[in-house]
């Protein structure tokens, strides 16, 4: 009886397809999924962690604890004037470098290598470098001292420091969106130019009226992309402020947060109800942008 | 007249590309620069690129004075290479079912896994950290190594190329009376070289770099991989910046190098995330 139904082919094909899907079902199920139910579990009790896992029912207690905390809104500020900052500069600053790489000009891809090379560098090094140039007496101050610009402690100023990191976010992340839109840029038909040409259009007529419309998908792809990303920063805050998110909290990010509640103060269930407030956030800034985009 | 226009144009194309690439390689030098000096230069706080009393002291301080070093280093490589196998095969070998296999949940799986692409990390960062817990595995290799060997976005992609592959091979292959199993090991996968290496870069690179995960699981030193020891030993050797910067060096090198021999894989990747 079971040799035949292990005869059928379409059986046979069934219990393949599961050993092939086997690896991911079992992990993605363990590590993304559970964890998934897990949090929405987590976040509507209050949790202890030392000594044997226990939970306690707390109903809204978690959600109603985020609208009375300072802190979270001061993360949430320190987010929102970094994505604000951030997401235009890199994202012009990768159309222009992409524009300039498109053109017929020698040995573009030679620069194309080289900008490319803070995307492949770790956040960890980079953040220890930039310290490291943002030092009191170091190579940007020293710079700006022989320009006869004005100084700054660019690592102990609560007023400079988030801006310390917005820098050197941008000069990090804005190669990567740059390879994305001259990707898109090489896929624009020659045609279209070449018939705008013959109308008469000049160079910033045809940017205006060709590229930069039908750049427009890729644009809210990358400024989407852009948003998720500041919106989980993470690395650059902890290192630079040595985990605290200081000074003065003026480095203080929503994931940051997260881990000092998760980890340092082992209250996992607020925690969790952080975790999810701010997936919500992200989830909320896309939709906006994406009818933001169909409209215009 | 216009030869005069497109010559000008020229040059402040040029003039871009390489203020824009002195401004992406200094940090770089600075640091490289930084490695190389004794630490009475670093004090006096100079703005020379080339290091005035040049020395490899700093590289053997980090070998030789702290064992741990070369032992994050190993750490790193490690679990890298193993995430980075164990990914390549896994992601091709659920992307292949979702693309040629017919099995009921096919359509379903596939929805669950484009569905999981949207959910930020930040959500299974402490269910996933309890679920290690209960499973005894924080501070170990397997706690590291295990939640990271599949990925939701290389099986998508995986999916899109397997799809794309033409049928022939693999009929004459069932012809010849090979398994899935065996079409899929001895004729797909070695046709899926391109697809595979731009995956691998980005596997390797992620895991290389991760900085989270490893903050949260590990708490013994012994098992620190290089960012997290670097974060420590940042923390150990405040003002020696030479030391720091050695150190970077040492951890960004290999990078540099998979990034010098591969970098076409990684525009290809980077061009396949902007289009899906």
């Amino acid at each position: 009886m079971l040799q035949e139904v292990w005869k059928k082919k379409g059986v046979r094909e069934a219990v393949a397809s599961y050993l092939f899907m086997a690896p991911t079902i079992i992990v993605m199920g363990i590590f993304l999924i559970i964890p998934i139910v897990y949090a929405i579990f987590l976040s509507f009790n209050r949790v202890r962690v030392l000594g044997d896992l226990s939970y306690k029912w707390s109903g809204l207690n978690n959600f109603i604890r985020i609208a009375g905390d300072e802190r979270v809104w001061i993360a949430l500020q320190n987010t929102a004037e970094y994505v604000a900052i951030v997401v235009p500069i890199q994202t012009v600053l990768a159309l222009i470098l992409a524009l300039v790489l498109n053109s017929q000009i020698k040995g573009k891809n030679w620069f194309r290598i080289i900008f490319f090379l803070p995307t492949v560098t770790s956040s960890a090094v980079l953040t220890l470098i930039f310290m490291w140039i943002y030092n009191r007496n170091g190579l940007l101050n020293n710079f700006l001292d022989f320009l006869h610009l004005p100084t700054y402690n660019w690592l102990g100023d609560p007023a400079v420091a988030l801006k310390s990191i917005m820098l050197m976010n941008i000069w990090s992340t804005a190669p990567f969106f740059m390879v994305i839109y001259l990707a898109a840029l090489q896929d624009i038909p020659i045609s279209l130019y070449e018939a705008a040409t013959i109308d008469g259009a000049s160079g910033w007529e045809k940017f205006f009226y060709i590229t930069l419309p039908l750049l427009k998908p890729v644009t809210f792809f990358i400024v989407a992309m852009g948003v998720i990303g500041t919106f989980q920063l993470f690395d650059q805050s902890y290192i630079f402020s040595g985990g605290s998110g200081g000074p003065n909290n003026s480095t203080l990010t929503v994931v940051l947060l997260i881990y000092q509640y998760a980890f340092k103060s082992l209250d996992m269930g607020y925690a969790a109800a952080l975790a999810l407030m701010l997936a919500g956030v992200i989830m909320l800034a896309t939709l906006v942008q994406r009818t933001f985009f169909k409209e215009n | 007249m216009t030869m005069n226009r497109s010559r000008w144009l020229k040059v402040i194309l040029y003039a871009i590309l390489v203020l824009y690439g002195m401004i992406t390689v200094v940090p770089f030098a600075w640091a490289l620069s930084a490695s190389f000096k004794p630490l009475s230069e670093i004090i006096a706080g100079g703005v020379n690129f080339i290091p005035e009393h040049f020395t490899l002291d700093n590289y053997n301080k980090i070998f030789i004075q702290s064992p741990l070093f070369g032992r994050w280093l190993f750490n790193s490589v490690l679990v890298a290479v193993w995430v980075t196998g164990l990914n390549l095969l896994f992601n091709s070998m659920a992307g292949y079912a979702l693309a040629r296999m017919r099995f009921p949940g096919n359509r379903l799986w596939f929805f669950i896994i484009l569905a999981v692409l949207m959910v930020p990390g930040q959500i299974t960062l402490i269910p996933s950290y309890l679920i290690l817990k209960y499973l005894g595995w924080l501070n170990s290799y397997q706690g590291l190594i295990v939640p990271t060997v599949v990925n939701a976005t290389f099986i998508f992609m995986m999916r899109q190329f397997f799809i794309n592959f033409p049928n022939e091979l693999e009929e004459a292959a069932q012809l010849d009376g090979l398994s899935r199993w065996e079409t899929f090991v001895q004729i797909v996968l070695p046709l899926a070289k391109p697809a595979l290496a731009a995956q691998a870069i980005f596997i390797f690179m992620g895991s290389w770099n991760n900085f989270l995960m490893p903050l949260i699981i590990l708490s013994d030193q012994d098992l620190f991989t290089l960012p997290l020891g670097l974060n420590t030993f940042k923390g150990q050797y405040i003002s020696y910046w030479n030391y720091i910067m050695a150190a970077s060096m040492v951890f960004t090198l290999p990078a540099l190098a998979i990034y010098a021999f591969f970098n076409r894989y990684f525009i290809q990747g980077v061009t396949f995330t902007g289009s899906k």
